[in-house]
């Protein structure tokens, strides 16, 4: 599933373990270092969290994995990051190829004002996708837990449905252009408790088919859901986001290296 | 609860807290609140005067007594104690040749054969032609309403043969006939024609121009200098005087690409003029005048559509284009045609622009395409006011109510389109 397939010069450095590899990313909003150094591998088919206090770049070390941050004007990004050893990043790598195979569900649910079929039929569509469209849309609600609550009105419109299924209606949206790797920034933020549950027992399911990279501020949703965590703080120096720690979660959260990790944690700051 | 939300609730007051600090305030922030509201109602009223006094004004001009009188006495063109109204085709085509000139009567014949003409169209030639009733003095509907009695006496004191009779000037023959010299007989037709022409050339010329535009500068143009000076002084065209616009247009459309406009570059010019003075020409100049208004209003209505949405298409690996199509403009198309709305609105009142480009101010030859003469409703409005006979206030007025009328009918579809457009999204 090569993105592209361009003569480059990396070799290929990708361990078939991992789905993506970040090498010296370093991203900049303007004159402003947001993302400083940060090498982090990404294990195939597990959930990785990114934690850290506000503002240390984690969503922006998220948006970098499917070059999302090109969207605002003045970011740009130094480094490397590889999927299927080739350097996305790379001149002749089609941004928009990108996002297809790297998918992104959102903070706030954010559904199309279309039918909740539209929703999920449109990103296939424009991807040019030709089997059966019915199949496909009820395969993609199915996988995202919504199929029961929504097979007797797909007409209705997106935005008719609760928070907690607006959020899964937008999870089954991404897995129907059949990406690789699903990004999360923040997916259940804007939720009440229930529908939160609901979103990480999906995510766990998920994993059968694909790599999952979440942005999340809420310690316990980290340790209950996810198999790896990377640990964001800011340099006291140039306030600039660095990864602090990367590892398993279960050894993150209860022997991390760093004190700086056990004290953001153990709620001392952040 | 108070039954008017304007009005604060009199609520009995909590005992009063002495808190450190704190000076009880209420009352006067109260107060302030009544003073404002004061200022905004008597806002409201104002405009609600002047748009009241301006209907009443026009409506004053446009309907009234008249007193009438005709060139022949109806009663003496009946035949054997058959009354005028109720002859048959061919006596009145009789009548109508006995009346007139041979030239009318053979013009009349070439315009259309009276064998295929109607009844009731010979009727209104011979009451046009022959009868030919003429308005000799008119009144107020405020006089008519007041003044009846008085006026009646006056009609039988100055105008012994002439007969009173209450006049809407705004009647179906003002809006069918064409224009004429007789204010009696002068009709808006080929100037509501004109004004749909211009008006229809002018959005389909800026409206796609404009859109197109807004897209571009909102969407794809980088935040640079260059284009940051573009966007201001898009801004800052709304407003520059629409004379500007017409002297504009003078020098581009009816001067420079004169073989265009004209319609001699196509052989479709119009043998008479055949001239840049054309209705193309002026639906490009009207077009040109609200084109910043349109790429304004759709900046807006773009900007309005949520980045969310965006982002989310981009995530599902949409490219621009897709996302521009499918999710922006069609969240943005109820602001987009609001824009369109207004220009429309515009574009239909405008009368200076139109005069430096040349409309013409007599004209009863019904538009037949782009390359035309043409005249439109406020330069005929505006013809009529300045002419010196009291009479043509009268059919200026009822003019005013026609483009109004047309205004508000176009308005209408428009906004029901709108809904339509904004229903179907949520």
């Amino acid at each position: 599933m090569a993105i592209a397939t361009p003569g480059t010069q990396y070799t290929p450095s990708t361990n078939g373990n991992y789905a993506i590899e970040a090498h010296s990313l370093r991203i900049y909003y303007g004159d402003f270092l947001a993302v400083k150094d940060v090498d982090l591998n990404i294990p195939r088919q597990k959930i990785t969290a990114l934690i850290g206090p506000s503002g240390c770049g984690k969503s922006t070390m998220l948006r970098a994995f499917n070059r999302m941050n090109e969207l605002v004007p003045t970011a740009r990004t130094e480094g490397e990051i590889l999927y299927n050893a080739v350097n996305i990043y790379d001149a002749d790598i089609d941004p928009v190829e990108v996002r297809r195979h790297i998918g992104m569900v959102f903070q706030k649910p954010n559904p199309f004002p279309k039918s909740i079929y539209e929703n999920v039929a449109w990103g296939a569509r424009i991807n040019g996708y030709k089997g059966n469209m019915d199949e496909m849309v009820c395969e993609a609600l199915q996988q995202a837990a919504l199929w029961d609550e929504v097979k007797d009105k797909l007409n209705q419109s997106g935005l008719s449905l609760s928070g907690g299924q607006q959020q899964r209606l937008c999870i089954a949206r991404t897995i129907a252009v059949k990406p690789d790797i699903i990004l999360m920034d923040e997916p259940a933020s804007a939720l009440d408790p229930i529908a939160t549950l609901r979103i990480e027992e999906l995510m766990k399911e998920l994993t059968q088919k694909y790599t999952i990279i979440v942005v999340t501020h809420n310690m316990q949703q980290a340790a209950r859901v996810s198999d790896y965590t990377a640990f964001f703080s800011l340099d006291e120096a140039d306030r600039a986001g660095i990864l602090i720690e990367h590892g398993a979660t279960k050894k993150l959260f209860t022997n991390p290296e760093k004190t700086i990790t056990e004290d953001y944690i153990t709620g001392r700051f952040g | 609860m108070s039954k008017n939300p304007h009005k604060p609730p009199r609520h009995r007051m909590p005992p009063q807290l002495e808190t450190e600090g704190f000076i009880p305030n209420l009352m006067r922030r109260h107060r302030v609140g009544k003073f404002w509201l004061v200022i905004f109602r008597f806002a409201t009223i104002v405009g609600v005067i002047a748009l009241a006094t301006l209907l009443l004004n026009v409506a004053n001009s446009a309907f009234g007594y008249v007193a009438i009188e005709n060139k022949i006495d109806p009663d003496t063109l009946a035949v054997n104690g058959v009354e005028l109204d109720d002859l048959p085709k061919a006596e009145l085509v009789r009548i109508l040749q006995e009346n007139v000139s041979t030239g009318l009567f053979r013009r009349l014949e070439h315009e259309e054969p009276f064998e295929e003409r109607s009844r009731i169209e010979v009727y209104g030639l011979v009451i046009e032609r022959v009868v030919e009733p003429r308005v000799v003095q008119q009144w107020s509907l405020q006089d008519s309403l007041f003044r009846g009695a008085a006026i009646k006496a006056e009609v039988a004191r100055d105008y012994p043969t002439a007969e009173l009779e209450f006049k809407s000037w705004l009647d179906r023959y003002f809006i069918l006939n064409p224009q004429s010299a007789r204010a009696e007989r002068a009709g808006v037709r080929t100037a509501i024609l004109g004004s749909l022409w211009t008006v229809s050339i002018a959005i389909l010329f800026a409206f796609p121009i404009g859109v197109g535009g807004a897209i571009y500068l909102e969407e794809y143009a980088a935040d640079n200098a260059v284009n940051r000076v573009i966007r201001t002084n898009i801004n800052n065209l709304a407003g520059v005087p629409s004379i500007i616009y017409g002297i504009l247009g003078l020098a581009i459309f009816v001067r420079a690409l004169e073989p265009l406009t004209s319609g001699t570059l196509w052989g479709l010019a119009d043998p008479t003029t055949a001239n840049g003075r054309t209705i193309l020409s002026a639906g490009l100049t009207l077009g040109l005048l609200v084109l910043p208004m349109i790429i304004i209003n759709a900046q807006e209505a773009i900007k309005a559509v949520p980045s969310s949405l965006r982002q989310a298409s981009f995530g599902l690996g949409a490219t621009r284009w897709q996302t521009v199509w499918h999710h922006v403009l069609p969240n943005a198309l109820p602001g987009i045609l609001t824009g369109a709305i207004l220009s429309i609105s515009r574009a239909m009142g405008e009368t200076a622009p139109l005069v430096v480009i040349g409309a013409s101010t007599f004209i009863n030859q019904d538009p037949n395409g782009p390359f035309s003469k043409f005249t439109t409703l406020p330069i005929q409005i505006y013809q009529w006011t300045s002419r010196p006979q009291d009479v043509f206030r009268n059919i200026a007025a009822a003019g005013i109510i026609v483009l109004v009328l047309l205004l508000l009918s176009l308005n209408a579809s428009a906004v029901i389109l709108r809904n339509r457009f904004s229903r179907r999204l949520d």
